[in-house]
């Protein structure tokens, strides 16, 4: 089964500041980790929201509106679509995920409709 | 759900996620995967007592690792012939001894080759070297590849018994094979890989979610290994077409579990994302071999339909290019029938049927339902009605699948109407 987790940009990441050499490295190895275990569909990650457009539907009209946005939670930072088994073993990597971070932030993971039996 | 309910799920799926590697580091410290996979079953049982009481430890892997490596050496000291036995082969392989354990931390995508090669080792019979490869590889339970296989599961857990004896008995190393071996233990490896992929894809939607399920566990599997051997250009030609065929399963069967012929399929069901891995692995293994393997000739078809967005716009002649070298690389009437059917496509009815007629010569035509079938179509290309109606005909006599029957029985009324 395929599911998405997402999690929010950190104060930092939406200020644009570039992570540590360290925790690159945590990441990567993390990251290696993740492709390792054969789960990795894809994984992505976003800009800060000054590079973002938000997109409204309101009573049939529709508005654009330029970033920066100060609703970080609200914002994806990066994203991963993984293969597993269970919404638990997304969790747990997610879990992991954090852990590696080591920052607050939002997160979360949502099974996907892949029209497989779902 | 409970607490404990709640932590017993957990530990469920720590274990999926952590078995692999576990099984993997313990087997080049006890050089025995039998051995590892019983510490790591130990290690679980452990946790399961543990955990519900103490909560999931911040590093669940390093816990177990640490739990199975004890357990190891408990079982050295009241059991003087294992010891013995594998300080003989730690000699014999200038390996670390049971001291050394604690130290010992390679790199982990060395273990999971090693692992991968072991369980597909060639002194394997073929039923085993799947059984062995699911459990210790894919991560699954002997309940799960039963359920799976649609065996007793005390038939899975003998295999895997006699599997790891057998191991044992030819001393088979924990090792990566020498250079001159890899071709050969390779092709080991992807046969049992696409194996377990076939057996999962064959089986229509069933009740049992767990066939389809197979095909993940190889996709997954597929994936491990280009992950832990970048090197090898057929591993990633089967990542590939594993990947690729895995995009097509919302298309291939109706709401009602009928099956959907690929000129059929709504291809807006297409998985995007797995098509795209599927050629990224495609482009990887060309790059890395001027001479293309079955695998990776047949992945390259598996993309020139994936790039088809109507089937209109299949490149049939870039198919049957394709044929033409899998049939000299590996020979087979089916091959041979399916290279006809995309001659037909590209060139023409008539020079399709020229090469089904070639081969309707061998005993295949009384034998495979198949070929009269793509006969009879070729002959109904040609407006060769009646011929075609006997070909639809026999073709449906030769199978006992109902839905195949019936279709077929249903071309051959069209045709002569």
């Amino acid at each position: 089964m395929q599911f998405i987790m997402w999690s929010s940009h950190s104060p930092e990441s939406e200020a644009g500041t570039p992570p540590s050499p360290e925790l690159m490295a945590d990441m990567a190895e993390f990251m290696n980790e993740v492709a390792q275990a054969g789960i990795l569909v894809t994984a992505g990650g976003c800009p800060p929201s000054s590079q973002v457009v938000r997109i409204t539907s309101e009573g049939g009209k529709i508005t654009h509106t330029d970033g920066p946005f100060t609703e970080t939670k609200e914002l994806i930072g990066g994203f991963a679509i993984v293969d597993v088994k269970s919404m638990e073993e997304a969790v747990e990597w997610s879990t992991r995920f954090f852990k590696v971070g080591g920052g607050d932030g939002y997160g979360y993971v949502s099974p996907l409709f892949t029209g497989a039996g779902d | 759900m409970t607490e404990e309910d709640q932590t017993r799920t957990r530990i469920e799926a720590v274990w999926r996620i952590e078995s692999t590697r576990l099984i993997a580091t313990l087997s080049r410290m006890v050089r025995d995967i039998g051995l590892a996979e019983e510490l790591a079953q130990d290690a679980l049982v452990l946790a399961l007592e543990k955990w519900p009481h103490t909560g999931v430890p911040d590093n669940p892997g390093a816990w177990l690792t640490t739990a199975a490596k004890n357990r190891a050496i408990d079982r050295f000291r009241r059991d003087e012939r294992l010891a013995d036995r594998t300080a003989q082969l730690a000699r014999r392989l200038g390996t670390v001894t049971v001291d050394e354990f604690a130290e010992a931390n390679e790199d982990i995508g060395d273990d999971l080759l090693r692992l991968i090669f072991t369980a597909c080792h060639p002194v394997l019979a073929t039923p085993a070297k799947v059984a062995l490869t699911l459990r210790v590889v894919g991560g699954l339970t002997t309940g799960e590849i039963a359920r799976a296989f649609m065996v007793p599961e005390s038939t899975v857990a003998q295999r895997i018994v006699r599997a790891k004896r057998t191991l044992a008995k030819a001393e088979v190393p924990f090792e990566i094979p020498q250079a001159e071996e890899i071709p050969a233990r390779l092709s080991s490896v992807l046969e049992v890989l696409y194996l377990i992929f076939n057996e999962g894809y064959s089986a229509t939607a069933g009740d049992d979610l767990l066939r389809p399920e197979l095909c993940h566990d190889a996709i997954r599997m597929a994936r491990i290994l280009v992950q832990v051997a970048p090197g090898y250009a057929e591993a990633h030609g089967l990542s590939a077409l594993l990947e690729l065929q895995g995009s097509r399963f919302s298309a291939r069967v109706t709401s009602t579990g009928e099956p959907v012929l690929l000129a059929d399929q709504d291809r807006t069901k297409w998985d995007r994302l797995l098509i795209r891995r599927g050629l990224t692995a495609l482009a990887k293994a060309e790059s890395l071999s001027d001479d293309p393997g079955v695998y990776t000739l047949q992945a390259a078809i598996a993309a020139c339909h994936a790039r088809a967005v109507t089937v209109a716009d299949t490149d049939w002649r870039g198919i049957a290019a394709i044929y033409d070298r899998l049939v000299a690389v590996s020979p087979s009437p089916v091959v041979e029938l399916n290279r006809a059917v995309a001659v037909s496509r590209a060139y023409g009815p008539q020079v399709g049927l020229d090469i089904v007629d070639a081969l309707a010569q061998t005993e295949l035509m009384s034998s495979y339902h198949l070929l009269p079938a793509v006969r009879g179509d070729l002959l109904a290309r040609l407006d060769r009605a009646e011929e075609a109606r006997d070909a639809f005909l026999l073709a449906a006599g030769l199978t006992d699948n109902q839905v195949e029957q019936r279709l077929l029985r249903a071309r051959a009324d069209a045709v002569s109407g």
